[in-house]
């Protein structure tokens, strides 16, 4: 395999290295973000032009209709769309390279599975609703992820694959919990839940937006900082100490974050399928990157799942198509068209 | 594997079966049991359902047990992941579209006809991932494994969307069946069941030697004489076969397939000969333990064994987690 040239930018004691062909790789994602978003604000029951969004942008609005529908309905359901689709992207390509497995994204390792449970039980047992059922999901994605890392841990240090065998048992003891929780549900509830479950981003407001977007600011930075040491760590916990990387803390310390970050995407949306699978690994493959890209995991889960919201409301089915769904058509058929033209070089897992 | 615990699986194994059958919703006394089983009286209420019910469910259990060991065992020798269960190869989710295609086209559930339904979703699930991801000329195991899930989700995701399109009944009948439950499932569905157990069981168990090779590697397994063609198709038939009769008859019951041959393979080690047989036994005896725990707890409702195999089996996995040191592959 020929390797593009990589682009190195010093600055004083400072040095950045860029692969080319990963970088080229963000910026038409990027670009397709931003068309993708301008799309998204324009589409709906009343037709925006891109003249209009420009007014609203500059405070000089052409009515208070066009506003309210741009400023408090459609916006936010973009910014919860592509923020989801981020998180979703960096947490998967976190626990990938952590687990050293393609399959260890947060919904193998059972933290989907807690924040369904959370929903679940406000829903089914407490009868509860709306903005709740977020703080409920929360609440369960957060307790299982905590739980899954003090039970994997043992004299002090957390192996990666004790990790993930935990993960797997104690979101093997949620999915039961879940479906014993829909089996025995009165069945009214149990069509709720299940439409919960299913995933979705209609109705979110600025409520779902701000703990979303607060939470992704705050963490990027620190995440793409230890991106490096943990991509040593790829190499074994036994070489990447001697090198320097306390691996005990960059692992608890990422690990959380790519647990908040699942969790409040999970919580502001349902469960979102696939996207923190695939995206980390249609980063890596078409990036040809040697370690994780996660700026090209994030950029990829939002694109996912913007394609996936503006491909439920152009679609012309009659058919309620939640968006966790359609992430799962989408990024399923989009890895099987790989996989079957053998599009994808035998990258490292 | 010492021998001594082989026995004592087995025995284990039988003593749960012999147990389910004095269990159930309604009070049967144990002489009443006994008698039905050996001097059968097709006119007595309680003899019949003994006879048709309890038994052919205990033995339902062991098989989709041992299937589900078996499969998951195979799987990940050829997968190179311990972390894959027969479940992610599109089989499972195969079976479960077509049956819940079954169930919004005729509006119910036959669970007779369901077999075939799902037997037959299950074939197209898994003979889709393994031309996708295996049948190159390279065996990549990842990307077997991703095929899998692409696949899977793909056709879970279809079967929410036509849950959450079709009618409320559709939606009752689909939950409970996609729990994975043995309830109501009589003579007509375990025969094939047993017969397409056993004829998958066997081949697997055939092809430990090759799996032996395959698991040091493929360049090397094809030294020592292993067609990594050959023994890829057949793996994957025999996956396929098990873990789709299995689906088919009790619905989707994941982690069994996960878990039996991860103990498994910590008891005995690599070799796949006594590991398949192993990880049968537990499969077995973790499924029937379930449907008796499941029985037990609440006579009436039932808990379905899907759930309480889940509910028993994930504490006794971290447990083990945690405290052995666990091999990989």
């Amino acid at each position: 395999m020929t390797t593009a040239p990589n682009i190195v930018l010093r600055w004083r004691g400072w040095s950045l290295l860029l692969a080319r062909r990963a970088l080229w790789l963000n910026i038409i994602l990027f670009g397709l973000l931003v068309i993708g978003s301008t799309t998204a604000l324009m589409l709906g029951r009343l037709p925006i032009g891109t003249q209009e969004i420009w007014q609203v942008i500059t405070g000089n609005a052409p009515s208070r209709a066009v506003e309210h529908v741009l400023i408090d309905i459609r916006l936010p359901r973009l910014l919860v769309t592509i923020g989801a689709g981020a998180a979703l992207g960096t947490s998967g390509a976190v626990f990938q390279t952590i687990s050293r497995n393609p399959l260890g994204s947060p919904d193998v390792i059972g933290f989907t599975a807690g924040a369904a449970t959370g929903a679940l039980i406000w829903i089914i047992v407490f009868g509860g609703t709306g903005a709740n059922v977020v703080l409920a999901a929360m609440a369960g994605a957060l307790l299982t992820g905590v739980g899954v890392y003090l039970l994997a841990r043992k004299d002090g240090r957390v192996s990666a694959y004790r990790l993930v065998l935990t993960g797997i048992g104690v979101g093997a003891v949620l999915h039961a919990i879940n479906a014993l929780l829909l089996v025995k549900g009165d069945l009214d509830v149990a069509i709720s839940a299940n439409l919960w479950l299913a995933g979705s981003v209609d109705g979110r407001d600025w409520g779902h937006v701000w703990p979303l977007w607060l939470g992704l600011i705050a963490l990027m930075g620190p995440m793409l900082l230890g991106m490096r040491p943990l991509g040593m760590m790829e190499m074994g916990d036994d070489l990447a100490g001697p090198l320097g990387v306390p691996v005990e803390r960059v692992r608890r310390w990422m690990l959380l974050g790519a647990l908040i970050l699942a969790a409040l995407a999970t919580s502001a949306t349902g469960p979102i399928a696939f996207v923190a699978l695939a995206a980390p690994q249609l980063a890596r493959r078409l990036g040809r990157a040697p370690t994780q890209p996660l700026i090209g995991a994030t950029l990829f889960g939002a694109c996912l799942m913007l394609g996936a919201d503006l491909l439920t409301r152009v679609a012309p089915f009659d058919l309620t198509m939640p968006i966790g769904q359609v992430t799962g058509i989408i990024g399923g058929v989009y890895l099987i068209w790989l996989l079957a033209g053998n599009r994808l070089r035998n990258g490292a897992p | 594997m010492p021998r001594l615990l082989l026995w004592g699986a087995i025995l284990f194994v039988v003593l749960t079966a012999i147990a389910s059958l004095f269990v159930g919703p309604r009070a049967i006394t144990p002489a009443t049991t006994l008698t039905a089983l050996l001097d059968f009286d097709a006119g007595n209420g309680a003899h019949l359902l003994v006879r048709d019910q309890r038994l052919p469910r205990v033995f339902l259990a062991l098989c989709v047990g041992a299937a589900l060991g078996a499969a998951g065992g195979v799987m990940q020798t050829l997968t190179r992941n311990p972390l894959a269960d027969p479940g992610l190869l599109g089989i499972s989710a195969g079976a479960t579209l077509a049956i819940v295609c079954l169930i919004a086209a005729t509006g119910q559930i036959n669970i007779g006809a369901s077999l075939w339904a799902g037997i037959f979703g299950a074939g197209v699930g898994g003979a889709t991932v393994f031309l996708l991801g295996g049948m190159t000329k390279t065996h990549d195991p990842v990307r077997l494994v991703l095929a899998g899930a692409a696949l899977s989700i793909v056709l879970m995701t279809l079967t929410r969307v036509i849950t959450v399109n079709a009618e409320a009944h559709v939606f009752d009948q689909f939950r409970h069946w996609a729990v994975g439950s043995l309830q109501g499932r009589g003579w007509d569905v375990l025969w094939p069941s047993i017969w397409l157990t056993l004829i998958g069981g066997l081949a697997a168990v055939a092809l430990a030697r090759p799996l032996d090779a395959l698991a040091l590697g493929q360049d090397f397994g094809q030294s020592l004489g292993a067609d990594p063609r050959r023994v890829w198709f057949a793996a994957a038939a025999v996956i396929v076969v098990l873990c789709g009769t299995a689906t088919a008859a009790a619905g989707p019951i994941s982690f069994v397939g996960l878990a039996a041959p991860h103990l498994a393979r910590h008891i005995t080690g690599p070799s796949h000969r006594a590991l398949l047989l192993l990880s049968m036994l537990i499969g077995a005896a973790l499924v029937s333990v379930a449907d008796l725990a499941g029985r037990l707890i609440d006579p009436a409702a039932q808990i379905d064994v899907g759930i309480m195999s889940a509910l028993i089996g994930g504490p006794i996995f971290v447990a083990l987690a945690r405290r052995l040191k666990m091999s990989g592959l």
